[in-house]
């Protein structure tokens, strides 16, 4: 009971110093929100280009041309014979046949379908094909050639060179920006217990009247640490704010695109308030962790 | 019974002055007693040696069976809530009201709303200040502010309460008032030990007296004057 008063105490005493030291608490506010909006910024793009190398590598499909004259019974034989390569995406596999493909042309186009109306019947010069897809993009090279030494495969395309370009840069761009936010948070840790000791230092009296009257030191950094998440939590605002609804007008105003239509957004909800989840919960604990540092500074003769 | 008890208390600064050299000292529960002596003869320091704002360097002092300079930077709090302490410079908050103020050191402790509220009003009213607790210390003269200081220094009810220079700042009439309302706390059973330069004070009082002088207990007067110094 004595234990919750005196916490209901620190709560309020830490709520009432954010609004009576307001000059050194703007300061501090600011110092959160500035480095929470880079903050943010890194975890915005850093997630939609995760996001979208994840798209592509979901695209990533091989596709076998198979025999013209292959019989069916020789088409569902290689396909089990397919499904038992371990790196296939067994669940993807689809098989299309010479007359799919035959119609799915003639759809695409006028002209394709006059020329391929006037072949006849058995004339069909297509192969027919099955879409392949992996589990690890990493081996994809080796595991076509796998399926390249099966009887009736004829060629595989998959994009070679290409998508080995692309699996690495996108690799790349992740490992970067991961590096930049966390560098980002640690820089913003550092700059918020610094500006929060600066405001601690100012009231180096208060801290020692407070030991006068015999204050433990427990009961002595409460408030402060209480205040430091307030003001970490005020500073998270405005980021927040921006987020929600900075990336919705993005979002919207590009339709969900980025340049063409294969680079596409993480839709808005609820993508955006789980950045601001992480952006309050970076404020609240580097705020926390700045002034109970700051104050133990203080707390030794 | 002996409130306080120094035993060849010492105190050397890391810089090589010896502050306090030896202090044997007896303060009986009730006393109300000056501590005399020039600036820089170690009586300010002894005075924070008795709250543990300076541990010694060797000897012990016990204030109510606390082993104050064995106490660690964590537990001060333990006898800084048994005594209270008055400054020459108040020492108030000064964003703070002067319930606030009084009330913050009985907050600490955890009480009750209503306790806080009735021991504060309590004690402001032993300083004669219960009417002006809404103001903020800037509002208030000097005296006043000391009054505050002072009902912030008993309000938890303190066996002791040290007071260092209280008068120092204060003009002669005003310096009486403070005095008599100590007058009035030590009556009621608080021990207080006060350190001054104020001639008037310790001549009009006619109290036990101790004379520092370079660090050392020079006098022990029973019920002394300042005069006794010069002679």
């Amino acid at each position: 009971m004595k234990l919750f008063r005196l916490f209901g105490r620190s709560i309020r005493d830490g709520i009432k110093s954010v609004g009576r030291n307001f000059s050194l608490s703007i300061a501090s506010i600011s110092c959160i929100t500035i480095t929470l909006i880079i903050v943010a910024l890194a975890i915005l793009t850093s997630y939609n280009v995760d996001n979208f190398t994840r798209l592509i590598k979901k695209d990533v499909t091989a596709v076998v041309f198979l025999k013209s004259d292959i019989t069916d019974e020789e088409v569902s034989n290689l396909e089990k014979k397919i499904k038992e390569i371990p790196n296939v995406d067994t669940e993807s596999i689809e098989f299309e046949s010479k007359q799919k493909i035959l119609e799915d042309f003639k759809d695409t186009s006028e002209v394709l379908q006059n020329i391929m109306s006037s072949w006849e019947e058995g004339e069909n010069p297509l192969k027919p094909t099955f879409l392949v897809k992996v589990l690890d993009l990493t081996k994809l090279k080796s595991t076509v050639n796998e399926i390249n030494k099966l009887d009736g495969v004829e060629v595989i395309k998959y994009g070679e060179g290409m998508v080995e370009k692309l699996i690495t840069t996108f690799d790349m761009i992740e490992r970067i920006t991961f590096i930049v936010v966390l560098a980002l948070i640690f820089v913003t840790a550092f700059l918020i217990s610094n500006t929060i000791k600066l405001t601690i230092s100012s009231r180096k009296r208060e801290i020692e009247i407070m030991r006068l009257v015999g204050a433990s030191n427990f009961f002595i950094r409460l408030p402060f640490i209480i205040e430091g998440l307030f003001l970490g939590l005020l500073g998270a605002i405005i980021p927040i704010a921006g987020t929600i609804y900075g990336y919705s007008f993005f979002y919207n105003s590009f339709e969900g695109k980025l340049f063409s239509p294969i680079i596409r957004l993480i839709e808005p909800s609820p993508f955006i308030y789980l950045v601001s989840i992480i952006l309050a919960g970076i404020g609240i604990l580097v705020g926390m962790f700045g002034s109970s540092r700051a104050v133990r500074k203080f707390l030794k003769i | 019974m002996d409130l306080i008890r120094a035993r060849n208390l010492t105190k050397t600064y890391k810089t090589g002055t010896t502050a306090v050299a030896g202090v044997n000292l007896k303060i009986k529960k009730g006393e109300f007693c000056f501590i005399i002596g020039a600036s820089g003869s170690g009586k300010s320091t002894l005075m924070k040696m008795f709250y543990r704002e300076e541990k010694p360097t060797s000897g012990e002092i016990i204030i109510g069976g606390i082993n104050v300079g064995k106490l660690r930077n964590g537990n001060v709090y333990k006898i800084r809530r048994k005594i209270g302490i008055v400054f020459q410079d108040y020492k108030l908050l000064e964003k703070l009201t002067v319930f606030e103020n009084v009330a913050f050191a009985v907050e600490i402790l955890g009480e009750k709303k209503n306790e806080v509220r009735r021991k504060t009003l309590e004690a402001l009213e032993l300083v004669g200040l219960k009417h002006k607790i809404k103001s903020l210390p800037n509002q208030l003269s000097g005296g006043e502010q000391q009054r505050v200081a002072i009902a912030r220094a008993i309000v938890n009810g303190p066996k002791l309460l040290l007071c260092d220079e209280p008068t120092g700042n204060l003009d002669p009439d005003t310096s009486m008032e403070i005095v008599k309302v100590l007058e009035d706390i030590n009556s009621l059973g608080t021990t207080i030990i006060m350190a001054t330069h104020d001639r008037e004070i310790v001549n009009r009082l006619q109290r036990r007296v101790i004379l520092i002088d370079e660090g050392k207990v020079a006098k022990d007067f029973t019920k002394g004057t300042y005069d006794h110094e010069v002679i």
